[in-house]
């Protein structure tokens, strides 16, 4: 068996570890997805999930270090590899055209780096409260008031739709480069895995979207 | 017709190099792309001025010496088509023609136009061999291959190291030359002796020549001219992940 150092020193190794990561983060975007939908439901729905979560602690501890984890190594191999492709092309040409590459695909970088922006100030704002501080004074549960009051400032709710569009074009690609990079991308696998990319990425930015629209028309309130 | 070059000039490997534009008239739109650089070259010997150095062999696409990034697109607009057999009737009367060489670290400029393509050999030379005692040659079809092993091998044989699929990634890499070698030899029963180290071997010298990471944009693909299909990548980082696992 390779050594894990020298499996993730080479490309491929490196490529499989983003692929493996960004799978774990997939799912944790759905299981994210699923909670926040509950305010749907309204507030008491809402906050007795969050409460809940609270009872599991010692799990909520392992998901959350997992999840930091993943986040870390991701990131970590994002970085890595893109100086690696730097390197590789010293000098650029002078007319370049891309044939059938999608936007997508050359922009993973600036899409991730714009989701990672919107996670640090994500937690910054309802985990730690150190924007708001007056969320301060609410309740350690009532989630859906700080989640209905955040998506009142404008700012706020432009930076959530901008991060969730460029989410939906890293998962576009991603989720199909995840399969390509796992070797499983073959045969007839191909189309379904395919649609399954495009289908996911537009039903998880669709879901987080609908959030703020429903706010923006009143559909839910305090 | 008539076209007007820019042409990237650069006398040797550590000189600075320059785009420079060089008018082409009289040109016979059944003439291969390589026959009109081959034109302008008379005319500027004529002139006492140094040829466009550019790498040619065979000049039926089979050889895989030609390369050329021509107007952004390696081998030029035609698909599935070398540069050696693109023909100036792929182009308009009067158009401006950018003819830049492969740019990648592992490709360094020799000369205008050349690149030096070793590192591919030493990518081969790691792992892209077959064991074979010598003595008496083997009956033919002494060993049963399946149709769709065998068909699936010689597309992947197809491949003619020309580089494009480096020249044409955002990234430089050769992950579409490896696949295609590694699965020319890890689908046919006289490969399996050397399996488990091949594609191990092969990604490490990739990396060392300092080529690029995929990142499966698939514009390798497009502009192959012998259309190895990326579904080979696949196949590469399969064997890859098999042979990391394996005790061997
Ligand atoms: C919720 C957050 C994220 C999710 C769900 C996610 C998901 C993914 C997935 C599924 C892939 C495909 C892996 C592969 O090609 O094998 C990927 C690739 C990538 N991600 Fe992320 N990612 C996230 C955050 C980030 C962040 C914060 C960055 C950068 C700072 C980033 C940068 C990249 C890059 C550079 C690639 C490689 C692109 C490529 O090889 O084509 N990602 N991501
Ligand atoms: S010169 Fe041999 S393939 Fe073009």
């Amino acid at each position: 068996m390779m050594s894990i150092s020298s499996f993730y020193r080479s490309s491929v190794g490196c490529k499989v570890v983003m692929a493996l990561t960004g799978l774990g983060l997939v799912g944790f975007l759905c299981a994210h997805l699923a909670g926040n939908l509950l305010v749907f439901k309204g507030p008491e729905a809402m906050n007795h999930y969050a409460r809940s979560l609270r009872d599991y602690l010692p799990i909520l501890w392992v998901l959350r270090v997992g999840l930091v984890g993943m986040f870390m190594l991701h990131i970590a191999s994002a970085i890595r590899l893109t100086q690696l492709n730097r390197k590789a092309r010293p000098v650029e040409y002078a007319k370049k055209k891309n044939v059938q590459s999608t936007i997508s695909s050359r922009t993973m970088m600036l899409s991730g780096t714009v989701v990672l922006s919107f996670v640090l100030y994500h937690l910054a704002h309802l985990t730690f409260r150190w924007t708001h501080p007056e969320f301060q004074e609410l309740g350690d549960f009532d989630v859906y008031q700080m989640l209905v009051m955040s998506f009142h400032s404008p700012y706020v709710a432009f930076f959530y739709c901008l991060s969730i569009l460029l989410l939906m074009s890293h998962l576009h690609h991603g989720i199909v480069s995840l399969f390509q990079s796992l070797g499983l991308y073959h045969g007839g696998l191909q189309l379904v895995i395919r649609m399954a990319g495009a289908g996911l990425s537009v039903l998880l930015a669709a879901g987080f979207l609908s959030i703020p629209t429903a706010i923006f028309c009143g559909w839910i309130g305090l | 017709m008539k076209v007007r070059l820019h042409v990237w000039r650069q006398p040797s490997s550590n000189a600075p190099g320059k785009m420079v534009q060089y008018d082409a008239p009289n040109i016979s739109p059944a003439m291969s792309f390589l026959e009109m650089l081959d034109l302008v070259n008379e005319g500027l010997v004529e002139k006492g001025e140094e040829p466009i150095a550019f790498d040619h062999d065979c000049r039926e696409g089979i050889c895989g010496t030609c390369s050329l990034m021509i107007n952004g697109v390696a081998h030029g607009p035609s698909e599935a088509t070398t540069t050696c057999q693109l023909h100036m009737r792929s182009f308009r009367d009067g158009e401006d023609i950018y003819i830049e060489p492969w740019r990648a670290q592992a490709f360094p400029v020799l000369r205008d136009l050349v690149t030096d393509r070793s590192s591919f050999d030493r990518i081969m030379q790691a792992g892209g061999f077959v064991s074979v005692n010598t003595g008496g040659v083997p009956d033919a079809n002494a060993i049963p291959i399946s149709k769709v092993d065998a068909d699936s091998a010689m597309d992947a044989a197809a491949c003619i190291g020309c580089g494009a699929c480096v020249a044409a990634c955002k990234n430089a890499s050769a992950m579409l030359f490896v696949s295609a070698k590694v699965s020319h030899l890890a689908l046919l029963p006289q490969g399996q002796v050397e399996g488990s180290m091949r594609a191990k071997a092969m990604v490490a010298q990739m990396d060392q020549e300092g080529f690029g990471a995929c990142t499966n944009t698939k514009e390798c693909e497009a502009v192959c001219p012998k259309e190895i299909s990326v579904s080979s990548i696949a196949r590469l980082n399969r064997e890859f992940l098999k042979a990391s696992v394996e005790s061997r």
